[in-house]
């Protein structure tokens, strides 16, 4: 019995299959980081060597740094991350603990209003919204694009974290409530410390998309002092057609910001899609 | 509020829940209900006239909108179709190579194939597109090495083999997704389940067939849901790779891009928010019975092989 779950040919197989894809996962992402540190020259020729001493060039990153105005769209990216992601765990927590906490009328029609979002995007009533933007004069500032985000995060946010919050015990509570505790210290200062480990997963769940997204920074704020980094890049990228070093340059400094946040949250991501989180 | 009712009103239930709910209903709720409400309307002389059904007859009567709408309608199931037929086993297939008990590397392997779902579309589609360019070797070099050369064309510049070719860009970015899915469900399987199933010497292939593959049936389930609401709102990587005329020719026109066109405009096309409604719509309509399909149909069967 023991022969057939760990016979040395089967766990090579499973290597060899493992190693394959993950060298098809990294192959593309390397390829264009490799080169956008050689020459021109080198780029064509020989595609799938490591720059030498000969080929290395940083021409590319000089070409995007003098031209591009990354620096302030990687600002404005962070922004709207940033605010838009503390509005999501703040309001989603409350009203999570809200509808996991309180028995009310109204309860379990209030989670599916609320859970609607998670199935249907928000993409959907970009007319309207481009619209309501309009009228209310926020297009082509980053507060049209937080409050968006922040109502495109709320339905799983909110979903995930009350399934947490109902795991928090009563006992703990009901002390608090006993020493004279107002329902909103109970909340802030009891049940939110004890979910944290639930809301760093709803952040990175949260962050991805928001950091990703190009549909509404492309429809709601494409102005040049509003442009997020996705957005600048396209653009970029767009004008740079033929400038192959200006492109894999741009693509390196696209891909490194994101895969050093990754590898350093990767554990925590992982963990919260491996715990159930999104069950 | 002198008049004590039976019990104090809980002004704090309100309090917490009041911030999630006004943003949700003013930004994302109230504009669905208003873009389908648009959807009945039409700009007569700038003037918003009820029309019914008209923008839908349109939709699908005037040759000028319907070939476009059944086009994007076609591809955009094309792509769902590749999706479900190459990223899900191979997620499926993966998640059961890692889940195997003694494998070593194992976080490194997860960590690894998940690079790509968490870089941005603009990234994925320009890296490919580059990739697959003629004018750099990249692809043709690498079909060299193992001697298949003579396969490669400029697949994303031929109408034949552009949709396809995205789809698999795009499955080859998510796969991720269901491999961490269906990794969870294969690792909450009970050992005694496992044990059990060796005991009466089920083991290898036939135990993956037999014992887990029924149990994560209700994982598989789910990315199914995701993937479809995931791949009938999609537009950023088309629109990267391909540009908003999702060429060579409409051939990888997907109803986001095709919404996209209608409702801001391009080049000579005038937008128009009514059509774009309309289209919007349709898309509602398409994800809300895929949605109920699954609520309906699939999970109901499925709930019975839960523990």
């Amino acid at each position: 019995m023991s022969k057939a779950t760990a016979s040395p040919a089967r766990s090579i197989a499973a290597h060899g299959i493992l190693i394959l894809y993950t060298v098809i996962a990294l192959f593309p992402v390397l390829i264009v980081v490799v080169n956008s540190f050689k020459s021109r020259t080198a780029i064509f020729r020989q595609p799938l060597m490591p720059p030498t001493v000969s080929t290395f060039d940083l021409v590319g990153y000089e070409t995007v740094l003098k031209q591009g105005d990354f620096l302030h769209y990687f600002q404005n990216s962070l922004i709207v991350t940033v605010v838009s992601l503390f509005l999501v765990l703040l309001f989603g927590a409350m009203a999570a603990f809200s509808l996991s906490e309180y028995r009310f009328r109204g309860n379990s029609l209030m989670g599916l209003y609320l859970a609607l979002g998670i199935m249907i995007p928000i993409r959907l009533a970009t007319v309207a919204i481009l619209q309501l933007m309009v009228a209310s004069g926020l297009v082509n500032t980053l507060t049209s694009l937080i409050l968006v985000y922040t109502a495109q995060g709320l339905p799983l946010a909110i979903f995930i974290l009350s399934e947490f919050m109902k795991g928090v015990s009563d006992d703990l509570k009901n002390a608090g409530r006993i020493d004279g505790l107002s329902e909103y210290t109970i909340f802030f200062r009891l049940v939110l410390p004890l979910v944290r480990p639930a809301m760093a997963t709803v952040a990175v769940f949260t962050m991805i998309p928001i950091w990703n997204d190009l549909w509404f920074p492309l429809i709601l704020a494409p102005s040049e002092s509003t442009k997020t980094v996705t957005l600048g890049a396209q653009l970029f990228l767009g004008q740079f057609v033929t400038n192959w070093n200006a492109i894999l340059a741009a693509l390196s400094l696209a891909i490194l910001p994101v895969l050093i946040l990754y590898i350093a949250f990767s554990r925590q991501l992982i963990r919260g899609i491996t715990s159930g989180a999104v069950k | 509020m002198t008049t004590a009712p039976k019990r104090a009103i809980r002004w704090h239930i309100g309090v917490f829940l009041a911030p999630a709910v006004l943003i949700y209903t003013a930004i994302m709720i109230l504009p669905l209900v208003g873009t389908l409400q648009l959807a009945l309307f039409k700009a007569v002389n700038q003037v918003q006239t009820f029309v019914g059904l008209d923008n839908f007859r349109t939709l699908f009567g005037d040759p000028n909108w319907s070939v476009g709408f059944w086009n994007a309608l076609r591809n955009n199931t094309w792509f769902f179709v590749i999706h479900m037929l190459v990223q899900n086993p191979i997620g499926v297939m993966l998640a059961a190579l890692l889940s195997s008990p003694k494998l070593r590397f194992s976080a490194f392997y997860r960590t690894a194939i998940f690079v790509p779902t968490v870089l941005s579309f603009v990234i994925v589609g320009f890296a490919w597109k580059l990739i697959l360019s003629p004018l750099w070797g990249v692809a043709p070099n690498l079909l060299d090495l193992v001697g298949l050369k003579f396969l490669f064309s400029p697949w994303l510049g031929k109408e034949s083999s552009a949709l396809i070719a995205l789809s698999l860009v795009s499955v080859w970015q998510f796969v991720g997704i269901p491999m961490m899915l269906i990794y969870a469900a294969l690792l909450s399987i009970p050992d005694e389940v496992i044990e059990a199933a060796e005991c009466d010497g089920v083991t290898g292939m036939a135990q993956f067939w037999k014992i887990k593959l029924p149990l994560i049936l209700p994982a598989i389930g789910i990315i199914s849901i995701l993937t479809f609401v995931g791949n009938f709102n999609a537009f950023d990587l088309i629109y990267t790779a391909q540009g908003a005329l999702a060429g060579p020719n409409y051939s990888t026109d997907i109803l986001g891009t095709f919404l996209y066109r209608a409702f801001f405009g391009f080049q000579l096309q005038i937008g128009d928010p009514n059509m774009g409604a309309a289209i919007a719509t349709m898309m509602f309509l398409i994800i809300l019975a895929g949605v109920c399909v699954y609520l309906f149909l699939v999970q109901t069967r499925l709930r019975r092989y839960q523990f």
